[in-house]
């Protein structure tokens, strides 16, 4: 309830004066008592005013291009019934509801909001509490969801929905919403051209976003915190990700982002914050890591698998327990020009330039990968004296894994 | 005691040696500080350095005031003094003395960096009483060291080895053996080895602060309880605290034993 | 005053002190005398505290000092080495052992006796060694005791600081002091002790004045007593 009613109010005059249908009341002294009797009441592109009070509905179906407009907060409460706005129309906008008490079930993906095979809807102003799926779009192209808060309780990963989901979704826009205790935050799969922008999404059970068989997508100022792992990239083609902050994903594996079978795709100007692994990278090719903040975290990339083509340039690795562990000898990828705070060379011609490389991986963390028990030996002056040797004559380690031209400040 | 301990402590406060402690610190401080330019990497680098020499200099420095105190030590024995009072309040005025020097020559030139104004003061505080832990433990094994040995030169070798092995062998075997018996489970047997050794208790203590997002990515629900939770940090202090007095006890008792 | 009673100590494989029994009653100076290694410095620091004895007890003042130290308050020492804390000063020292004591202690006099005010104000590590031993007697003189055990005092002396010593115990034993005293030097000993007593191989050889010596070892000459009775052991 953060959005002060004069904002509303200028909304509605807003959206009253572009659309040229009627405007129809709603609310429990009103001729029009319940949000269903408003839809069938309405011809299409009228605007349905919903005044403050709670509606008990489920399985209302929206088939017509109409404005739903809460006013105050009209609370919608499906009381776990089942799935409660049901979008089978183009030109839809829901704005401004409190919707809560969607259905659990584990045959049926109920959801607070869904637009099915669609265009042109909007979804903003909406807060959800206490619900399964959240807004779930499926087939629906040319649409913006923004800002949204979706509050979700989930603890396990089998009895929980996800925050915002897109299914075989194309050209979408996903900003400034705010995703949390659900099970993915935001979940894409099958979905293209969607631009997902400026949105937080924390505490989550599994992902903060989730993207699976989905190409040319761009994400970016986003914040993921929290949650079990960051995100997950999977399968997808030319993402691009910029501008994120990936904090605090804590636990097993756990990981601010992964990259699994992703091509072709731009990492740039990302935070990584204490996440026990920062990137964790398999079966990635041609991906430019530029820009990028790697701060206390526990493995700041993790390299698994075959990966060919990448580069790194101009990263900041900063007080990472281990900066790259990689899980073969062979490697393919371009490290040059990032600043390392491990780095203890020197810098004679002053060009801001180290004159020795910087190798970034560690005998520990080959130990590490092997027996991880070992990570209680982490900075003792015996794995510190075993990293030296290495690093003097590597045996384990790629050789050619090097930064020849780390930096001495850090990238700005 | 606390008689012996204030002029043990106005004694070092006055040696040669306090100051060359104090001012090694100092410099320290400031050589980190200058050459990474930033608090928190400098946190880093001095961890490695408190926990490799902070020991060092606490062994050396007891072995080397027990010896050079002997006659002053038989001296205070004659008096009206109770033993036990004389030996702890010589160690407590080296330990303390030791500490003193470790906290200021440290403490000055990170204050003077703006350390208050920066987020890694609380890493810093327990760098530093990890530091006073390993100072009160590593002095108090030396005196043990020197109480039982007469001849100088083998009591500093053994208190040199004590070192070394703490330091380095043992995480050496420590190493060896996890990686021989990787197929057992081995969370506990590797938590319990790193409580036996100060040095690894007090690194795993300033891990649980630097490194909890590595240290979570471990699988095993001991590890995990461990890291997890407060669970870990109230362990190893009271572990650290039992370190600091076993030694101390066991000097009390060696010293009401031995013949001067 | 003291009774040393069946008292044993061994020190790795040297038995030092083998059931050793001895007496001392009322007041006087007692030399304890013996061969190097014959247990002076080990019966001395038995009886104060310094050494715990294997076996047999010690008494002062009808008390068993085992594990006891308040005894001590009775008791003044001259250790054999006189090194002390470098870092402090003369009057420091002096000033630290009256407030380790709880004692009043006159060291005015003694200062002056021993002409030490021009080092009161220096270091004890720049000191050279006789002067240092100027201190330690100051020390051990400055208390009122009843019981005084002073481990070769004229260790570095020069001859009027010996003199000064000489007086210093013959004060001291008109006042009925107890004073138990190891030297090497006979004619020391030989000038002040009422009584003496012989050590060997961790037995009191012999214990009484020097004439019972001389009248037991048929000599004349206390050196030559003495030797004899280092002789006879060997018979």
């Amino acid at each position: 309830m953060q959005f002060s009613y004069s904002l509303l109010f200028f909304l509605f005059l807003f959206c009253g004066g572009s659309v040229y249908g009627n405007t129809i009341e709603i609310c429990e002294s009103c001729p029009v008592r319940s949000i269903k009797e408003g839809i069938s009441q309405a011809s299409g592109y009228d605007t349905l005013l919903i005044k403050k009070g709670t509606y008990k509905e489920f399985n209302i179906v929206v088939d017509k291009p109409l404005t739903i407009l809460g006013k105050g907060y009209p609370v919608v409460d499906g009381e776990d019934q089942g799935e409660i706005i049901t979008i089978i129309s183009d030109n839809v906008t829901v704005d401004g509801l409190f919707i809560i008490n969607v259905g659990t079930s584990y045959t049926k993906d109920y959801a607070a909001i869904r637009v099915i095979k669609s265009k042109n809807f909007k979804i903003q102003n909406v807060v959800l509490e206490k619900l399964f799926f959240g807004i779930y779009l499926e087939k629906a192209t040319d649409g913006i969801v923004y800002h949204n808060k979706i509050i979700g309780d989930a603890v396990e990963e089998f009895n929980s929905g996800n925050g915002i989901q897109l299914w075989y979704c194309k050209n979408i826009k996903v900003e400034r919403n705010h995703v949390q205790r659900v099970r993915d935050g935001i979940y894409l799969e099958f979905s293209d051209e969607v631009i997902i922008k400026n949105n937080v999404s924390i505490d989550n059970v599994r992902y903060g976003l989730h993207f699976m068989f989905s190409n040319n997508d761009a994400y970016e100022g986003n914040t993921f915190e929290n949650n079990g792992a960051g995100v997950a990239v999977m399968f997808s083609k030319n993402i691009r990700m910029s501008d994120n902050v990936f904090r605090k994903n804590w636990g097993t594996a756990s990981f601010g982002l992964l990259l699994k079978e992703i091509n072709d795709a731009e990492i740039s100007g990302n935070i990584f914050e204490e996440n026990t692994i920062g990137i964790s990278i398999e079966g990635s090719n041609r991906i430019k890591y530029e820009k990028n903040s790697f701060t206390n975290n526990g493995w700041a990339l993790k390299v698994r698998g075959a990966c060919y083509g990448n580069s790194f340039v101009g990263n900041n690795f900063l007080y990472n327990s281990f900066d790259v562990s990689y899980n073969s000898k062979l490697n393919d990828n371009v490290f040059t020009g990032n600043y390392w705070s491990d780095y203890t060379g020197y810098d004679l011609d002053k060009n801001g330039v180290g004159d020795v490389p910087y190798r970034p991986v560690k005998l520990f963390s080959y130990i590490v990968n092997r027996t991880p028990e070992t990570i209680i030996l982490l900075r003792s002056l015996f794995m510190d004296i075993i990293d030296f040797s290495e690093k003097v004559s590597p045996v384990f380690t790629p050789d050619n894994l090097m930064d020849g031209a780390p930096l001495m400040k850090k990238v700005q | 005691m606390i008689k012996i301990l204030k002029y043990s402590f106005y004694d070092l406060m006055r040696s040669r040696w306090s100051y060359v402690y104090f001012i090694f610190y100092l410099l320290l401080g400031f050589v980190l500080l200058f050459l990474n330019n930033e608090i928190s990497k400098a946190v880093i680098t001095l961890m490695n350095v408190i926990i490799v020499l902070v020991p060092l200099i606490g062994t050396i420095f007891g072995v080397m005031y027990f010896y050079n105190s002997r006659e002053f030590t038989e001296l205070l024995l004659a008096q009206p003094i109770k033993r036990t009072s004389i030996f702890l309040g010589q160690f407590l005025g080296v330990a303390s003395s030791l500490t003193l020097s470790l906290v200021l020559g440290l403490g000055i030139p990170f204050m003077m960096y703006g350390l208050f104004r920066s987020n890694a003061i609380w890493d810093f505080s327990l760098l530093l009483v990890t530091g006073a832990f390993l100072t009160f433990i590593f002095t108090a094994l030396a005196f043990n060291i020197a109480l039982s040995n007469e001849n100088k030169i083998k009591g500093f070798g053994y208190a040199v080895l004590l070192w070394l092995f703490l330091a380095v062998i043992y995480d050496g075997f420590f190493l060896m053996s996890l990686i021989l018996l990787e197929e057992y489970p081995l969370d506990t047997f590797s938590l319990v080895a790193s409580m036996l050794n100060p040095i690894d208790l007090s690194r795993t203590l300033i891990l649980l602060k630097l490194d909890i997002s590595a240290l979570l990515g471990y699988t095993g629900a001991v590890f995990k309880k461990f890291f997890g939770t407060d669970y870990g940090l109230s362990i190893s202090i009271v572990i650290l605290f039992l370190w600091t007095i076993l030694p101390i006890l066991s000097l009390k008792f060696k010293a009401s034993k031995k013949d001067f | 005053m003291i009774q040393v009673k069946n008292v044993y100590k061994k020190f790795g494989k040297n038995q030092v002190l083998s059931g050793l029994d001895l007496s001392i009653n009322g007041g006087g100076i007692f030399a304890v005398l013996g061969p190097n290694g014959s247990g002076k410095t080990t019966l001395i620091k038995s009886i104060l505290g310094m050494v715990i004895p294997d076996k047999g007890d010690i008494l002062v003042q009808e008390n068993l000092i085992k594990n006891k130290w308040k005894y001590r308050k009775d008791i003044n020492y001259l250790p054999q080495i006189a090194n002390f804390p470098g870092n402090l000063k003369v009057k420091e020292l002096m000033a630290m052992i009256m407030d380790l004591r709880q004692k009043p202690g006159d060291g005015k006099n003694l200062i002056e006796r021993f002409s030490l005010e021009p080092h009161l104000h220096k270091k004890l590590a720049t000191l050279s060694g006789g002067t240092k031993q100027k201190v330690n007697i100051v020390l051990a003189f400055m208390f009122d005791s009843q019981l005084l055990v002073l481990d070769e005092p004229t260790t570095g002396l020069d001859p009027n600081a010996l003199i000064q010593l000489k007086e210093l115990l013959r004060k001291e034993k008109e006042q009925g002091k107890t004073i138990l005293i190891t030297s090497h030097i006979l004619q020391f000993v030989e000038e002040m002790a009422d009584e003496v007593i012989y050590l060997l191989e961790g037995k009191i050889y012999f214990k009484g004045s020097i004439a019972d010596l001389k009248k037991k070892t048929n000599q004349d000459n206390f050196e030559h007593a003495i030797a004899a009775i280092a002789s006879q052991t060997h018979d």
